[in-house]
């Protein structure tokens, strides 16, 4: 089974002689562990996809199946619970820092698992455990406004882990960050990727990020316009 | 983890500071209640320490508090005698203002007989009226010394006795003579009037050839004595004797039909409802306005607040947050304000209201069931901001 099947996925925003056709006629599909780039130019409609997969965005035309479930067919699919979708099987890592600056590091990735019915001492074991996994053991009870970009990024992985979660969808997580930390981040979405069996998406602008990566979508104008495993590139 | 408390934490300064604001405002609202309470207790003092069961005042009033009432003195001997009937006492009361250390002083000056009710209701320094004349009993708030003086009408009184607190119905400290010297304060005539009155009276009979010298002498000292008499009562209380029946005295004392017999009840009414009908709906009226003004202010908090918070909003619902967590956010911090603040004036006004210059009763039903109002003024108000907050897409969380 796949963890991401999109076909003819079309996604028209505005109406009239205002829509836009930001996305046109997206087929593809992600095995769990898969790790996929989303590459192209501003304005190509990467975000869109993102998140239209990520069940933020209705998509307009075609269909969208999250593992194994169908989540859009020409809009949503009629009994789909799209915020328990987002809880139990996705994970969102942003280039906005979009923690919340009112919660802790630990109390950032808490929330997720506390939302998703975790008693309070289990999100707490949980989230420590993850903030150490990703060498944030020190900062557990900073606010996010006393992390470096580096260090919010990867509170921000520890809350899309945190229910191992089947898709994990990254809009630019690097894009914040220097060229070292960006590494860093992509390295550790990869080793995430294969330890939880995810699959992962992430758009990027930076070529130099997709070296570990398994597959490359590249996205001009809406439309899917090349697909190449990282063996082609070689 | 509660996000409403987080939050709070967070942005503590503004939080406490809205929340004195509105706490202050709260404090008035309840100091205005306390006040409410307050005229029905001064209202009601003089009525609650005497324990009349009939008050007698002239007919066609509603003596002797909400409007003024003379009868004979010696009304109170044909009362006594009414079947039912086990004790009267005859009170004369006044409102003096006079001049004390160089500022107007106003106090409710009761005459009573010594040895029957209607005196002080407790004596808590020196002693009560012993003598016939010039001593007086003064209420613990008017700040009097034992042993001081002070010059009501044409005499000096001197200070035997303070007593607890104890206030007319327009919330003057009341003090306390016999009844005979608050006749003669209140009825006796200046000496300039008398001899004017006597010389006129004097003339008139004189003038009036029919009458022999000695009748003439008899009918002028008469009248004389008549317009001069101070005895004069502004009510007469009575107490029924065990298993006497209220209506039934009542009716046999206004068979004399120059008086009216008033129940304990009929007067409470007379002086609850009438009298601070008016202040009871000003009040009424400004606590309705302030509690209208908190739940503007409240819910603009509220909306304000969840508008700063569009992005943590939209960033809950993009991780799959449902949304009773996002309205328990908000209206639990709508909640915690109000209670903060109504803590806030609650303890402003514990503290404070001795020093009020009317009296604030804080009656435990109005102060809960203001507390129930905030809570519902504060769940109405938070309705906006939740409404906002249901409304923000989880796509707001990713814009840069
Ligand atoms: N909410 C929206 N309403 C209308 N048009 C939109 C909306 N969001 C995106 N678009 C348009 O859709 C197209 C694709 O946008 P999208 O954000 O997906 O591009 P992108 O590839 O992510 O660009 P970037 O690399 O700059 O982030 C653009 O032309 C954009 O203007
Ligand atoms: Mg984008």
């Amino acid at each position: 089974m796949y963890a991401i099947e999109v076909d003819n996925l079309t996604k028209i925003y505005g109406k009239g002689e205002t829509a836009v056709t930001a996305l046109q006629d997206a087929t593809f599909k992600v095995k769990p562990g898969e790790l996929v780039a989303i590459l192209g130019p501003s304005g190509s409609g990467k975000t869109t996809l993102l998140t239209c997969i990520g069940l933020i965005n209705e998509p307009t035309y075609g269909r969208v199946v999250i593992d194994g479930t169908i989540v859009a067919d020409g809009g949503w699919h009629s009994s789909i619970d799209l915020k328990r979708m987002r809880r139990e099987k996705l994970g969102f890592i942003f280039q906005a820092h979009n923690l919340i600056p009112f919660l802790t590091a630990q109390e950032n990735v808490m929330v997720a698992l506390e939302i998703n019915g975790l008693t309070r001492n289990d999100a707490k074991r949980r989230s420590i455990e993850l903030l150490n996994a990703l060498n944030l053991g020190h900062r557990i009870n900073n606010f996010p406004s006393a992390l470096s970009g580096g260090e919010s990024q990867r509170v921000a992985i520890a809350r899309a882990l945190a229910n191992r979660p089947r898709v994990i969808l990254a809009d630019e997580p690097t894009a914040a960050l220097d060229t070292e930390n960006g590494k860093n981040v992509m390295d550790l979405l990869k080793k995430l990727a294969v330890e939880n069996n995810s699959a992962i998406m992430v758009v990027t602008h930076d070529h130099r990020m997709v070296e570990n990566f398994d597959r490359i979508l590249e996205v001009s104008d809406g439309r899917i316009v090349g697909e190449q495993s990282i063996v082609d590139i070689n | 983890m509660n996000l409403a408390i987080r939050d709070i934490r967070y942005h503590r300064g503004r939080f406490i500071l809205t929340s004195v604001g509105l706490g202050l405002l709260l404090g008035v609202v309840i100091s205005m209640g306390g006040i409410y309470r307050g005229l029905i207790a001064d209202a009601l003092a003089i009525l609650n320490a005497n324990k009349a069961d009939i008050w007698v005042v002239q007919q066609g009033t509603n003596g002797p508090f909400a409007e003024s009432s003379r009868i004979p003195e010696e009304s109170r001997y044909r009362i006594a005698t009414v079947p039912g009937v086990a004790a009267v006492s005859a009170l004369a009361f006044q409102t003096i203002q006079i001049e004390r250390m160089g500022k107007p002083f106003r106090f409710f000056l009761i005459g009573y007989a010594p040895g029957s009710f209607g005196g002080p209701p407790s004596i808590i320094a020196g002693r009560g009226i012993s003598q016939k004349h010039y001593e007086m009993v003064v209420a613990r708030s008017m700040s009097i010394g034992l042993g001081e003086k002070l010059r009501l009408g044409q005499n000096e009184y001197s200070v035997v006795g303070i007593s607890d607190n104890i206030v007319s119905s327009g919330g003057d400290p009341a003090a306390y003579v016999t009844l005979a010297d608050a006749q003669e304060i209140q009825f006796k005539k200046s000496n300039h009037a008398i001899r004017n009155e006597r010389a006129k009276i004097t003339a008139n009979v004189a003038g009036n050839n029919s009458l022999s010298q000695q009748q003439a002498e008899l009918l002028t000292q008469n009248i004389i004595a008549s317009t001069e008499s101070t005895h004069t009562v502004n009510s007469v209380m009575v107490r029924l004797a065990p298993g006497a029946d209220l209506k039934e005295t009542q009716e046999r004392i206004q068979q004399w039909n120059y008086l009216r017999a008033i129940s304990d009840e009929e007067q409470t009414a007379i002086l609850a409802k009438g009298m601070i009908e008016k202040a009871r709906m000003q009040l009424g009226l400004f606590r309705v306005i302030l509690l209208i003004i908190s739940g503007v202010i409240i819910s603009l908090i509220i909306y304000t607040s969840t508008l700063d918070k569009i992005r943590v909003i939209a960033t809950l619902k993009l991780i799959g947050a449902q949304n009773r967590v996002i309205i328990g956010m908000i209206l639990q911090q709508s909640l915690l304000m109000g209670i903060l603040a109504y803590g806030i004036g609650y303890v402003v006004i514990l503290l404070t209201y001795e020093k009020f210059p009317r009296r604030i009763v804080l009656e435990t039903f109005d102060l809960q069931s203001l507390f129930v109002i905030v809570m519902a003024i504060c769940m109405i108000s938070s309705f906006v901001g939740i409404r906002k907050a249901l409304k923000v897409e989880p796509a707001e969380a990713l814009g840069g």
